[in-house]
């Protein structure tokens, strides 16, 4: 609780973060909130522009090599933010949906051993399963559908292709598109220190997956989606 | 040390009873342009008048503490101010260590002097070592696009937002004879007179305004409101001569010339942001209205002010 409220506190006065609600409205509805993704602090930003009671009912998805990497991240991903943690590459265990230290420790003993026994698309199912079970329990979801920062001069890197799995097995949940403007200049890619500067994070349309819509035309769907908020993002400021 | 509490008091008294009064205008329109009539002015003028008593709150602390409250004060708005102007300037990844180092090392520097009253050295930190210094910074990156344009802007950043910015607290350095102790009180005045100008060009405007001044820099800013408000304001000015070391006639030239700079400060600020509005949406600070445009007008009068009254009346060697 105050480690969560210490970096909003820490994230506000580096980015003066403001949340603008274009498409939706702020309201307790479930989501899975899907953005581009240029930092490890994108979900910081999120978190910080929902109001409280959404925040409560908030998990960001994000990958257990990253946050399991260290004492540290463990705390900040698993006991701050409540992170669903998935596993990128073919690794972990399905254990850690609702996580504690001793269950990670195992999982991480688990996934290094099982490292390069599991298949591929064994992990997407259970990265999937993993984020409808967070979902059933009620929580929301920020989703980075990129699946890796995006480090290019590009405005997003092609989405994987989790975000239709799960929004067709989760038919009643809106996907809301969320623009993080401007953290890829406070923190640069190889910078420690981070330049203050102003961010916004803009909350666009929701978007659903149609009835027997196919997997690449859901995917251009929620980029253009993605993309389009962005635009809102520069036309609300002209 | 003889605390000047009763004209800070008194002053304090008169700010108070003008933003009750404008508050009181501000929510009977508000009120009056509710639901499908909703006027962007009015909000507009709420907003600032929140701004106004959040000024007005922050200052009156700043000076509880004295010294090292203002200092703090102006710390604060500097790096809130350096960081709307960075957002809107076309700095990139290899200006990061010179971005870098104005935030954590040159600002703390350039307010660190000013505590320790080095005048020959907050004098020319900014406009020589940060100048010769930031450009070496981002010249090791060896980045060369746009490099004189993103040197240029930084120092800008810095020059406006830190240089200047920190000339307000820097009055307090001053050796007044006959007015030791006291030098919260000119920041008062160079704070009220400055922003009162705002305050009576926004309303002159909006009464009597017709002819544009800069319709290109500025839509809103009129020939009749911008002689209205300096010139109500600098009467107003000469009326405060009672707190600063000044007669009325020179406080009323000072006042002159501080609204006079605030004004012409303005119109450069909204110059860059109509630049920076046209080339580069994708930089814009969301919303209206941040740090910068409520300080534009001290932030090109501080300076000014600082050296006119120490010359004239500081007895430093």
């Amino acid at each position: 609780m105050v480690t969560g409220h210490a970096i909003m506190l820490f994230a506000r006065i580096v980015t003066a973060v403001r949340g603008q609600w274009d498409g939706v409205e702020p309201i307790p509805k479930q989501r899975v909130y899907f953005a581009n993704h240029v930092s490890h602090a994108d979900f910081v930003l999120i978190w910080t522009t929902l109001p409280a009671r959404l925040r409560q009912r908030t998990r960001p998805v994000a990958g257990a090599d990253y946050w399991l990497s260290t004492p540290l991240k463990q705390f900040i991903g698993v006991e701050v933010f409540r992170s669903v943690l998935i596993a990128r590459k073919p690794t972990l265990a399905s254990n850690l949906a609702s996580p504690a230290p001793d269950v990670i420790a195992d999982a991480n003993a688990n996934a290094n051993a099982n490292a390069n026994s599991n298949e591929n698309t064994d992990a997407k199912k259970e990265a999937i399963e993993l984020m409808s079970q967070a979902l059933s329990q009620g929580d929301s979801l920020i989703l980075f559908p990129e699946g890796t920062r995006n480090i290019t001069d590009a405005p997003l890197l092609p989405f994987k292709s989790g975000l239709y799995h799960l929004a067709q097995a989760n038919p009643g949940v809106q996907l809301v598109p969320v623009w993080i403007d401007n953290l890829h200049r406070v923190l640069p890619k190889g910078e420690i220190i981070p330049v203050p500067l102003a961010c916004t994070v803009t909350y666009g349309k929701p978007i659903g997956v149609h009835a027997n819509e196919s997997k690449d035309a859901f995917i251009a769907r929620a980029e253009t989606a993605l993309k389009e908020t962005s635009q809102q993002k520069i036309a609300a400021n002209a | 040390m003889n605390t000047p509490v009763a004209e800070l008091f008194t002053l304090l008294v008169g700010v108070g009873i003008i933003l009750l009064v404008a508050t009181g205008i501000g929510q009977w329109l508000a009120a009056k342009h509710t639901g499908p009539n909703t006027s962007p002015v009015v909000d507009n003028l709420n907003a600032r008048i929140a701004a106004w008593w959040a000024m007005v709150v922050l200052l009156g602390l700043a000076f509880l503490f004295g010294k090292a409250g203002v200092i703090i004060l102006f710390g604060i708005c500097s790096f809130a101010a350096l960081r709307e102007f960075v957002t809107l300037t076309q700095t990139e990844r290899a200006d990061h260590w010179a971005l870098v180092a104005s935030f954590y090392i040159v600002l703390p520097i350039q307010y660190g002097l000013i505590w320790y009253q080095w005048y020959g050295l907050y004098s020319i930190f900014i406009p020589v070592y940060a100048f010769l210094l930031l450009p070496i910074a981002a010249a090791m990156r060896a980045q060369t696009d746009q490099f004189l344009v993103r040197v240029a802007e930084t120092q800008w950043a810095l020059m406006i937002t830190v240089f200047c910015a920190s000339h307000v607290p820097a009055l307090l350095n001053l050796n007044i004879p006959g007015y030791e102790g006291r030098h919260v009180l000119l920041i008062a005045y160079l704070v009220v007179v400055v922003q009162l100008s705002d305050v009576f060009q926004y309303v002159w405007g909006k009464l009597i305004g017709r002819t544009k001044i800069a319709p290109s820099l500025s839509p809103s800013k009129t020939v009749e409101g911008a002689i209205g408000g300096i010139l109500s304001a600098t009467l107003v000015g000469t009326g405060l001569f009672w707190m600063t070391p000044f007669t009325w006639y020179e406080s009323a030239f000072l006042s002159l010339v501080i609204t006079l700079m605030g004004f012409l400060g303005g119109l450069v600020l909204s110059a860059i942001k109509r630049d920076r509005g046209v080339k580069d949406w994708g930089h814009l600070i969301a919303g209206h209205g941040g740090f910068i445009d409520r300080m534009d007008s001290v932030l090109f009068s501080a300076p000014v002010f600082f050296h006119l009254v120490r010359f004239g009346w500081d007895i430093s060697p």
